[in-house]
């Protein structure tokens, strides 16, 4: 059998059986795979180049500093205060978290609440949001603090798992330095772990409220009526935000809304993705250091 | 199963007397000041898991002196050193029988507190281990985090003088640790441990990632620090053993049981083990046959 496989060992290295064939089948898989990768990468250059392109023109400082109808300034200003009681909310705690699954927590303990971190990491917007609605705007009232509820529980497993992926890689060494000096456990926590990992925790944050900040339906049902032309920074109202304008102004078929919608699109998407970049650099300079 | 090591094992710092048998020869002979022990263990089994690392070792270990563990790879004399400030509870599988003693306090008693254990007896690693802050800082951080914050620049440089560093980092004390050598790391590293005043200083392997240069500098630190501290280090270097500490003891792998297990072999002092060693397998180690 094996003498068929290769008929004759001093023949010439050039293909011979159905070589050929499995080459074509070979060279096909490689192409598509290719075709798929150059896809990807072309759905976010289409996607940013039409924002771009149609945002663009809506832009100048009027449009981010005046309030309806001749810019979107509240909106901006009321985006950023949800982010910011968001990532309030959720950042302690994800740390915390953090902590428990690298300095307390055992075997058992650690799958399980990786497992449940990750599950809530996949559960719809929409859910939360109407978890929240339920929760504290039904019978009640709109506020942004509902808003950023919800956006801090979509916030928590991210910071929470990026942080732990950046305390785990605090040396070893360390931890048993710390230990050996007799320092209770929390202080050398305090002041040795964290300072080492904080750079890592602060772009899991940055990356959770990029994540967060593009976030529209749990707003819609918490922060949705409000008054385009107020500036307020009161998160027991509902306040003016970025996705549930730019849903409402292109819900309408008005051409100027479409294009101021474009507008802050185009804000939104360069926050995103500044922040996801400038995150990921910083990150891989961390963790950089810490593996040196 | 595993129990049947330890009573073979079993060696006395005054063996020769005690093989007479009785306490009262014992006592007779002894000096007029018996030695005073920091350590006392007795009888001390540890297992990780179902994996017995070490069979009943009986070993005083004197205060005020330098007191080398040796022997090959695997034998169990780092875990026995890590045992003794208790940095093996972490090893979640870890068990230790037998007891402790510490001033003759039991190290593993239930109301004894790790975290006060590690504060009077302090420990240097093998790799240097300087946190990722200044060298002022790496000295200053225990000190302030137990509140012995007066004259805390005082405590530093004394730290660094004592660890035979001061000098080499007086005009950088605000500069990274992790800028320093390998050797003054590892300076830094026992500067660290001595700046809350311990009772001990166990030294694990503390020159085996150094040169020979800067293991001269850490032999000679030790030879200084030698009745302040009581030391304890591992080695795996005979010749270090033979020239800083003041008694020897020689740990190897048991092999008359089931299984291969780490066992004291002999304990005396540094001279005797290196020139009249009484176990055949410690005069073939220290002669270089093995290990």
């Amino acid at each position: 059998m094996s003498g068929q496989l290769i008929p004759d060992p001093t023949a010439p290295l050039t293909p011979s059986g159905n070589l050929r064939r499995r080459r074509i089948v070979s060279r096909a898989a490689e192409v598509a795979a290719s075709a798929a990768a150059v896809a990807a990468i072309a759905v976010l250059v289409i996607v940013i180049w039409t924002v771009v392109a149609r945002g663009a023109k809506a832009i100048d400082l009027d449009f981010i500093f005046t309030g309806y109808p001749t810019g979107v300034g509240p909106m901006l200003l009321g985006t950023i205060v949800i982010a910011l009681v968001a990532t309030a909310m959720a950042m302690p705690l994800g740390v915390l978290i953090a902590l428990f699954l690298t300095e307390y927590a055992g075997a058992r303990g650690t799958r399980l609440l990786k497992l449940t971190l990750d599950l809530l990491n996949g559960l719809p917007s929409i859910i939360l949001g109407l978890f929240v609605f339920a929760l504290l705007v039904d019978h009640k009232q709109q506020s942004a603090f509902s808003g950023a509820l919800a956006l801090a529980i979509i916030e928590l497993p991210l910071i929470a798992r990026g942080s732990q992926e950046v305390l785990q890689l605090v040396p070893k060494g360390l931890r048993e330095a710390s230990d050996a000096l007799g320092v209770a456990r929390w202080r050398s926590v305090l002041t040795v772990t964290l300072p080492t990992a904080i750079g890592g925790i602060v772009t899991a944050t940055v990356l959770a409220v990029a994540r967060a900040a593009g976030e529209t339906a749990p707003l819609i049902l918490t922060t949705s009526v409000f008054d385009p032309k107020a500036f307020s920074v009161n998160p027991f109202e509902a306040l003016p935000n970025v996705p549930t304008w730019i849903y409402k102004l292109s819900e309408e078929g008005n051409p100027e809304g479409f294009t101021e919608a474009w507008g802050m699109s185009l804000l939104l998407v360069s926050f995103i993705l500044f922040a996801s970049l400038g995150a990921r650099a910083l990150l891989a300079r961390s963790k950089r250091k810490l593996s040196s | 199963m595993t129990s049947s090591v330890p009573s073979r094992v079993r060696v006395q710092d005054k063996a020769p007397i005690a093989f007479l048998g009785g306490v009262t020869a014992t006592a007779a002979i002894q000096p007029l000041v018996a030695p005073e022990l920091v350590f006392d263990s007795r009888g001390v089994s540890i297992f990780y898991g179902a994996k017995q690392a070490l069979a009943g070792v009986d070993l005083g270990i004197r205060r005020g002196q330098i007191t080398a563990l040796i022997g090959p790879s695997g034998c169990g004399k780092t875990t026995f050193l890590r045992s003794l400030n208790r940095m093996n509870d972490s090893v979640p599988s870890f068990r230790i029988e037998g007891q402790i003693l510490y001033h003759g306090h039991d190290l593993y008693g239930s109301s004894v507190d790790r975290v006060e254990v590690r504060r009077r007896i302090g420990m240097v690693f093998q790799k240097p281990n300087p946190f990722p802050k200044s060298i002022y800082d790496n000295v200053a951080w225990a000190p302030r985090n137990l509140g012995l914050r007066r004259g805390l620049d005082e405590r530093v440089e004394s730290a660094l003088r004592g660890a035979a560093l001061w000098d080499e980092v007086k005009d950088r004390l605000k500069d990274s640790a992790l800028g320093l050598s390998g050797g003054q790391q590892q300076r830094l590293c026992i500067a660290r441990a001595i700046a809350i005043e311990p009772d001990v200083l166990l030294l694990d392997e503390p020159a085996s990632a150094l040169d020979p240069i800067a293991t001269g500098a850490i032999e000679d630190l030790m030879h200084s620090l030698k009745g302040r501290f009581t030391i304890v280090i591992v080695t795996h270097n005979m010749q270090q053993a033979a020239r800083v500490a003041d008694r020897t003891a020689f740990f190897s792998l048991e092999t008359a049981g089931p299984k291969p297990v780490g066992a004291l072999i002999e304990a005396d002092e540094t001279t005797k083990i290196f020139s009249e060693p009484r176990d055949p397998r410690t005069r073939d180690y220290v002669s270089g046959r093995f290990g």
